[in-house]
């Protein structure tokens, strides 16, 4: 098994403090990585998690929407760290308006957190990569990258940005030994969720789409992360993983 | 990495005895994996390279052609196995010619293998893992699931065919506990692609700037073989060093 293993290598996992990103970066440390954390505010309780199991964790502090303080951020953290080779571009964001109502603040502020900021953290970290001829990227898709969803348009814009770019990236940077791939999870029983777990109805007609017969959880994301931050996946560049229990097949 | 061990397991793998089967076959059992190789004829030395790693395989020599001998030989594996929790379905061929001749001997003999076997070794086995809720079938697609190729259509049309059913399996199994998924390879180094892969054209289009040898394989075989898929569901993987994408 050690095409899996981890050991030596450095992940920076954005938006890693609760949810999807937490599970993917948990599972990271398992296999022998050292964690970096960017979330709005890594709480004490989460890098405990990872102490727990005698993981090593750091948390850095920081909003990506301020795009000016990458180059800063990512000095520190490849300074701390002593390397970067795994990139998680995890954190992001959702606001459901009627399309004919969706507010320009809202559309904006979806697409700088859930698109541009994952390119520039791409094209930071990217650059640390190429320099050393190594690097693994992984990016989170969706069912959106595909579908449209309900309410949510900029959302669903994003996300097919993401997928797009990663393979924009992957025709650039495949031959420097960069993988760039995505990971689109289905619907997962997550925060960002909650309106959605909520709505009786919605939330019916979800799970009888799903052929697992299931809601995904932040543990079912895990294996695809190792996955594509490992030796295993050396020939893979430019695909999205959909961890989705079956929806998109259906 | 508990998530992507195999310990306890039996996999069949058809046309293990060489390529790409052979490379995910040796990878499943390095992980803890037992063995089934499903061929026309098991080399002593494909089983020699098993045991020289202290690995488990066993060589079952059967034609794929032969449908109605699939329930009694998956009955023999499953009783001299124990048990079937993975399913690789790998073996396949290819058959060129322009389409304006393409003959239908050809024809129905790539489609015979690629596709009508691999939907038959899926309900034959299946029933199997749905008895016992649980299961990982893996099934060779290709580029040409979503790509045309040249001269080769029955080949494109077989592995279309192979995607889109397993999408039809993994509806109705799914909930069972059984997961079917495909991996799609683009230019790997075997015999199969002797004819074409050392072609200059594929090199210049191909992202990663070379082509795969089988052990590029070995770890998408494991992933999907195993637990860290378990939310997995009628996905095509593909490993292709980015050629789809460009
Ligand atoms: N939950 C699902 O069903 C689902 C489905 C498809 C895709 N995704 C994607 O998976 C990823 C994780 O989703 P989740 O469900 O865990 O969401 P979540 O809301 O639980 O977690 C998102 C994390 O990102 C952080 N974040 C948000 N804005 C940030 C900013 N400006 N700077 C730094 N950190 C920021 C948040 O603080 C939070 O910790 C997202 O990209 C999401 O779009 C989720
Ligand atoms: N090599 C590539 O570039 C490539 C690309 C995409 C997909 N694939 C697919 O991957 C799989 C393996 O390909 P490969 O390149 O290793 O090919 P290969 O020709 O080296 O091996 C195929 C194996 O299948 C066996 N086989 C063929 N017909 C059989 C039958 N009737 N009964 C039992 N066994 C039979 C052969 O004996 C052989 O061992 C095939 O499904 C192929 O279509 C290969």
């Amino acid at each position: 098994m050690s095409l899996f293993d981890l050991k030596g290598k450095v992940a920076i996992v954005t938006g890693a403090n609760q949810g999807l990103g937490k599970g993917m970066a948990l599972e990271l440390a398992r296999c022998g990585a050292k964690v970096a954390i960017i979330d709005l505010k890594v709480s004490a309780e989460t890098i405990a998690d990872f102490e727990k199991e005698g993981l090593q964790a750091t948390g850095y502090d920081f909003n990506l929407a301020d795009f000016d303080k990458y180059p800063s951020l990512v000095a520190k953290i490849l300074k701390e760290q002593g390397s970067i080779d795994i990139l998680l571009n995890n954190a992001g964001v959702q606001k459901r308006h009627p399309a004919e109502d969706f507010p320009k603040k809202d559309w904006d502020f979806v697409m700088d957190i859930n698109a541009n900021a994952v390119f520039y953290m791409c094209q930071e970290v990217g650059k640390v990569m190429i320099e050393k001829g190594y690097g693994k990227i992984i990016n989170l898709a969706s069912l959106l990258s595909f579908q449209g969803g309900l309410t949510v348009p900029a959302y669903a814009a994003s996300k097919g940005a993401v997928m797009q770019f990663s393979k924009s990236l992957s025709n650039e940077w495949a031959s420097k030994g960069i993988t760039i791939n995505c990971i689109a999870p289905g619907y997962m029983d997550t925060e960002m969720n909650t309106a959605l777990v909520a709505d009786k109805t919605r939330s019916r007609q979800i799970l009888e789409r799903i052929p697992a017969g299931r809601w995904g959880t932040p543990e079912d994301l895990a294996g695809a992360a190792v996955f594509l931050a490992s030796k295993a996946s050396d020939y893979i560049n430019g695909h999205v993983i959909a961890v989705d229990g079956g929806w998109l097949g259906r | 990495m508990s998530l992507f061990d195999l310990k306890g397991k039996v996999a069949i793998v058809t046309g293990g005895n060489r390529g790409l089967g052979k490379a995910m076959a040796l990878e499943l059992a390095r992980s803890g994996a037992t063995i089934a190789l499903v061929d026309i004829k098991v080399s002593n030395e494909t089983l020699a390279d098993f045991e020289k790693e202290g690995l488990k395989a066993t060589g079952y020599d059967f034609n794929l052609t032969h449908f109605d001998e699939y329930s009694s030989l998956v009955a023999k594996i499953l009783k001299d196995q124990g048990s079937i929790d993975i399913l690789v379905n790998n073996a396949g061929v290819k058959k060129s010619h322009p389409a304006v001749e393409y003959p239908k001997n050809d024809w129905d003999f790539v489609m015979d293998i690629n596709a009508t076997a691999v939907f038959y070794m899926c309900q034959t086995v299946g029933k199997i893992m749905i008895e016992k809720g649980y299961g990982k079938i893996i099934n060779m697609a290709s580029l040409l699931s979503f790509q045309g190729g040249t001269t080769v259509p029955s080949y494109a049309a077989s592995k279309g065919a192979v995607m889109q059913f397993s999408k039809s399996l993994s509806n109705e199994w799914a909930s069972k506990g059984v997961n079917v998924n495909c991996i799609a390879p683009g230019n790997f180094n075997t015999e199969m692609s002797a004819d074409f892969i050392h072609n200059p054209k594929i090199l210049e289009r191909t992202p990663a700037g070379r082509w795969g040898e089988p052990e590029d394989l070995a770890g998408t075989a494991v992933y999907l073989a195993s637990k860290a898929s378990d939310y997995v569901n009628g996905h095509t993987l593909v490993v292709d060093g980015g050629i789809l994408g460009r």
